[in-house]
């Protein structure tokens, strides 16, 4: 038997998130959605399930909802109820939490996600192929509070709660079981927090909780078409936590099948020291949630006029960007990938193409030298000083062979730091290329003459020692000679046919 | 001047007879004597009350009345919330609560000018209908303290019944402002669902829950409904519709009116022979000022009782489990986990029908359950209705009696709570199909008054209040006090 299970067996791995929802208050209530305030600071009765309070849909949700809903090429129902889930627990203050049941805001649709040729591996820059992901549904509900049990935290020993987070509207988007494999598996939630970013529904920034990902796993013999039982993993924060509970728990799932067990239905837990799932409770004794039609609110009827407003309105997608920038600008999918990551960063991709008008020379830039720099500094590209205008210029002066890629690059991270305008950094620094021919060609001599054997090769139609020769000159030069003047120049000297 | 009418105490401050802190005082006084001895009254307010009193003096010196409850006292049942003030629903689990926030109730009073004197006791969270089930203890009806005064709003009952105000405020689920008005001689009135708001309202099944008036006549009832209903934005089920005006519509005349006595009501699910006869007289009145008597069929009447307590007590179950001891209200102490201060809290807190209804809508709920229970009840819910759309083709209003029987014995039926819930027979449809009704003394039986029930179309609280008024101008059984009225 192979040691690698998923020569054997198939996952097959749906995904839940909940999102937080955009909005200036919560779903139900008056108080603001704010985050980092002291702790049961941002309440209102209704959040406190006080005796006799009554919740009213915050309508600015609606939009969002219908927003997802185009985004995910889902169905928006025109009608959807609100149900009451009932469990007890000291941070759901009315003993249920509102949500959507039988009848949800958003469901049947899909969203294309990038994943890996087989075989290729996880490296960056892998060949990829598009796979469409289904979306069952979407649906409306109100997030619960925290319990605190963190003795260091809280003030005194016991269990604090507080109630900032209770009411906050959530979107829960459950996606059908079309995912193979953990690195799929957070390919799709990538490409749902970009559109849920793209389309301004959520900020979906894992570390402020404001998406979570429960993962329903499974296996099956590879070529079975019946699924296994699954297991659910609950509270995933973050990508890599995602990856390692999959991971985690197809081997745990694999063991116990090649054992000859069977799974059993669990809610699991991920321990991440460990990079070990466990089985927090069986689903046998499963929760009776005792759904049911929540009787202090109305079904949400939406109107398909409003549907079509919010459809005008709505913003270019990833996917839509990204087949856009291929054609347009001729750009290899690996980079149109990373470009449209956020849509703040293909903006600043369109604005600097335009404004220096090499739009490959940007989409390189931006997606390899500006990328490097973001993640170094941990900071979104509108976080910066740099504007795409000046790194339009920088791009310029490389084009025009003013200056060198080494010289820019050195540059840049000035530039991102501080700002400025960089044609004025390179003549206060001296850094222009040499384009006097008398300078390059006394350098062009030098190297000539002290490096016979390669000048023999290219003399002979050998191209390759070329890139040698040109360092030797460039390092001559202290850098700062115009790379293609000093390549034109050692091709004609050593060739003669110049 | 009769001044324990809402009525005689607007002509006797309009006429300067009277000032709003005196029928404050003396209210006060009554509240604390007879208002105890009768089980009615569980929490005064008085130097609020004196100061809002006070207010509403310095308003009629400048001639800036607010409504026509301008100066009067009222009680509200104490269910309903106001902003500093104890609101326990007759529950030691609320024993310790006083509410952060001001319920519409109390608001729309205060905008009416109306001088809220304190709360009035209840069956515990609204359950019963005998105000029995209250921590405070039983409240006495003011015919024969040996009775009971109907629940679950037996206290707001008592308070216009036995004088102690003028007015009060119950809320209806299954009957709750009917029942009691109709065991204690007065005006009980459950408008529209959606009516009035439920803002402050604590919830017992918030699908049936609607607050209501008790007064001695339809045409104070008409006062008081225009100043509590209207839309809300805080409810979500309230109407948009505005608060209708209402008093206008109190013309006396009934000629050509049509009346359905539902054939279920008199024959299959017979009442009491004189409660029966109380009512055909009442009916065979209106006859003579010329309106017509139709019969109808509601043929899912016998369903009603059944589809009403599976609804009910499923919206209750999941109502109270917000009074786990965790925010406020009584905790358990001593408790070694969680699952012990949940159970201790909830068994110490709640009384015997409480927990009873709360397993019973767990029950109906649950997997396994809901589709047979909770999902029948709503599709005969639906079936109700259609019962009353058609009925109402044929007639304007339908009359019966209020309930089965007049006020029987305090303890009679404590051991039996499903005869308890059958009497409720006339009254829940009401609720199911979201209709108005309202009770009317209208005679007397074993010297106990007798209620007849008047519901109609949706909205049409109007037309109701026409009925009533139009009988109350042509008799007097709701001039009738009981002994030891002032």
């Amino acid at each position: 038997m192979s040691d690698n299970p998923l020569d054997r067996y198939e996952p097959v791995i749906g995904l839940e998130v909940h999102t937080h929802l955009k909005t200036e208050s919560k779903l139900f209530s008056p108080a603001p959605v704010r985050y980092g305030d002291a702790p049961n600071h941002d309440v209102h009765p209704i959040d406190l399930g006080m005796p006799g309070v009554l919740p009213v849909l915050n309508e600015k949700v609606i939009g969002l909802a219908i927003r997802l809903g185009l985004a995910t090429h889902s169905t928006v129902n025109t009608r959807s109820v609100f149900a009451r889930k009932n469990y007890f627990y000291p941070d759901l203050p009315k003993g249920y939490q509102i949500s959507q049941y039988e009848e949800p805001v958003v469901s049947d649709g899909w969203i294309e996600i990038e994943v890996p040729v087989k075989g290729s591996g996880k490296k960056r820059g892998a060949e990829t192929v598009t796979k469409r992901i289904g979306v069952t549904r979407a649906h409306l509900e109100e997030d619960a509070g925290k319990s605190i049990h963190d003795v260091a935290l809280s003030a005194s020993e016991g269990t604090h709660i507080d109630l900032n987070r209770a009411g906050v509207p959530l979107l829960e988007i459950v996606s059908e079981p079309d995912l193979r494999s953990s690195v799929e598996a957070s390919a799709y939630l990538r490409a749902l927090r970009s559109i849920l970013r793209y389309i301004e529904v959520s900020d979906a920034d894992m570390e402020k909780g404001q998406f979570r990902c429960d993962a329903n796993v499974s296996l099956r013999l590879r070529g079975s078409s019946e699924f296994g039982t699954r297991t659910e993993i609950k509270n995933l924060n973050s990508f890599a936590n995602v990856e390692g509970a999959i991971e985690a728990e197809i081997v745990r799932q694999s063991e116990i099948l090649d054992d000859g067990g069977e799974i059993q239905q669990a809610t699991m837990g991920f321990d991440v020291n460990r990079q070990r799932t466990r089985i927090l409770r069986l689903k046998e004794n499963a929760d009776d949630y005792r759904y049911f039609d929540d009787p202090d609110l109305i079904p949400l009827l939406i109107d398909e006029e409003l549907i079509e407003v919010v459809r005008a309105d709505l913003p270019e997608l990833p996917e839509q960007k990204r087949e856009r920038f291929e054609q347009e600008y001729g750009l290899p999918g690996e980079t149109t990938a990373i470009l449209v990551t956020s849509r703040r960063l293909a903006d600043f991709f369109e604005n600097c193409a335009r404004a220096c008008n090499a739009p490959k020379a940007a989409a390189n830039w931006i997606a390899r030298d500006l990328r490097q720099e973001l993640n170094e500094r941990n900071l979104a590209v509108d976080e910066t000083r740099l504007e795409p205008d000046a790194l339009a210029s920088l791009i310029r002066l490389v084009e025009e062979g003013r200056l060198t890629t080494k010289s820019a690059r050195e540059l840049l991270p000035e530039l991102v730091e501080a700002g400025g305008d960089p044609q004025a950094m390179m003549e206060e620094r001296g850094l222009e290329a040499v384009s006097d021919t008398g300078m390059i060609d006394e350098w062009v001599t030098t190297v000539i003459g002290g490096n016979a054997a390669a000048v023999e090769s290219v003399r002979g139609g050998d191209d390759k020692p070329l890139n040698f020769l040109m360092g030797q000159v460039m390092k001559a030069a202290g850098g700062k000679a115009n790379p293609g003047e000093v390549r034109k120049r050692l091709v004609e000297m050593i060739r003669g046919d110049g | 001047m009769k001044l324990e009418s809402l009525e005689g105490q607007r002509a006797a401050l309009d006429a300067s007879e009277v000032s709003s802190v005196e029928l404050v005082e003396s209210a006060l006084v009554r509240a604390e004597g007879a208002g105890a001895d009768l089980g009615a009254i569980v929490g005064l307010r008085a130097e609020a009350a004196l100061a809002a009193a006070a207010g509403s003096d310095a308003r009629r010196r400048a001639g800036e009345l607010r409504s026509p409850l301008e100066g009067a006292p009222v009680v509200l049942k104490d269910n309903m919330v106001q902003k500093g003030e104890p609101t326990t629903c007759a529950s030691r689990i609320l024993e310790s609560f006083v509410s952060p926030y001001d319920g519409a109730m109390a608001e729309r009073l205060e905008a009416a000018g109306a001088i809220i004197l304190g709360r009035a006791n209840m069956d515990e969270f609204a359950m019963g209908s005998t105000t029995e089930n209250s921590t405070f203890g039983p409240a006495r009806n003011p015919w024969d303290t040996s009775r009971t005064t109907g629940g679950s709003s037996g206290g707001s009952a008592v308070a216009v019944s036995a004088g102690i105000t003028g007015f009060s405020l119950g809320s209806d689920t299954g009957g709750s402002i009917r029942q009691p008005a109709s065991f204690c001689g007065v005006v009980g009135m459950k408008p529209t669902y959606g009516r009035v708001s439920r803002w402050g309202l604590v919830a017992f099944a918030s699908s049936l829950d609607q607050i209501g008036p008790f007064t001695h006549s339809a045409r104070e009832a008409a006062w008081v409904l225009e100043a509590i209903a209207g839309h809300d934005p805080r409810d979500s089920t309230s109407l948009p519709e505005p608060a209708p005006a209402l008093e206008s519509a109190l013309t006396g005349d009934v000629k050509g009116l049509r009346i359905g006595l539902p054939r279920e009501y008199f024959v299959d699910q017979g009442a009491e022979p004189g409660v029966v006869e109380a009512v055909r007289g009442a009916v065979s009145e209106l006859e003579s000022a010329g309106a017509k008597v139709v019969e109808v069929a509601l043929p899912h009447t016998p369903y009603v009782v059944s589809t009403y307590y599976l609804v009910a007590t499923a919206e209750a179950s999941s109502n109270l489990a917000r009074f786990d001891g965790v925010r406020y209200g009584r905790r358990a102490e001593n408790v070694k986990d969680l699952d012990e201060m949940y159970r201790r809290s909830r068994s110490e807190g709640f009384g015997r029908e409480v927990k009873r209804r709360i397993l019973l809508g767990t029950y109906v709920l649950s997997a396994g359950y809901f589709d047979a229970y909770y999902r029948k009840a709503q599709q005969v819910r639906t079936l109700v209705r259609g019962d009353f759309d058609r009925a109402f083709e044929a007639c304007d209003v339908i009359v019966g009696p209020t309930y089965p029987e007049v006020a029987f014995p305090i303890g009679a039926r404590m051991d039996d709570p499903v005869s308890l819930y059958l009497g409720d027979i006339y009254t829940v449809s009401a609720n199911l199909a979201g209709l108005p009704g309202i009770s009317v003394p209208c005679g007397q039986h074993q010297g106990m008054p007798v209620g007849m029930q008047i519901l109609g179309r949706p909205l049409d609280e109007a037309t109701l209040l026409r009925v009533a008024d139009a009988f109350q101008r042509r008799t007097d059984h709701h001039e009738h006090r009981p002994p030891g009225s002032p």
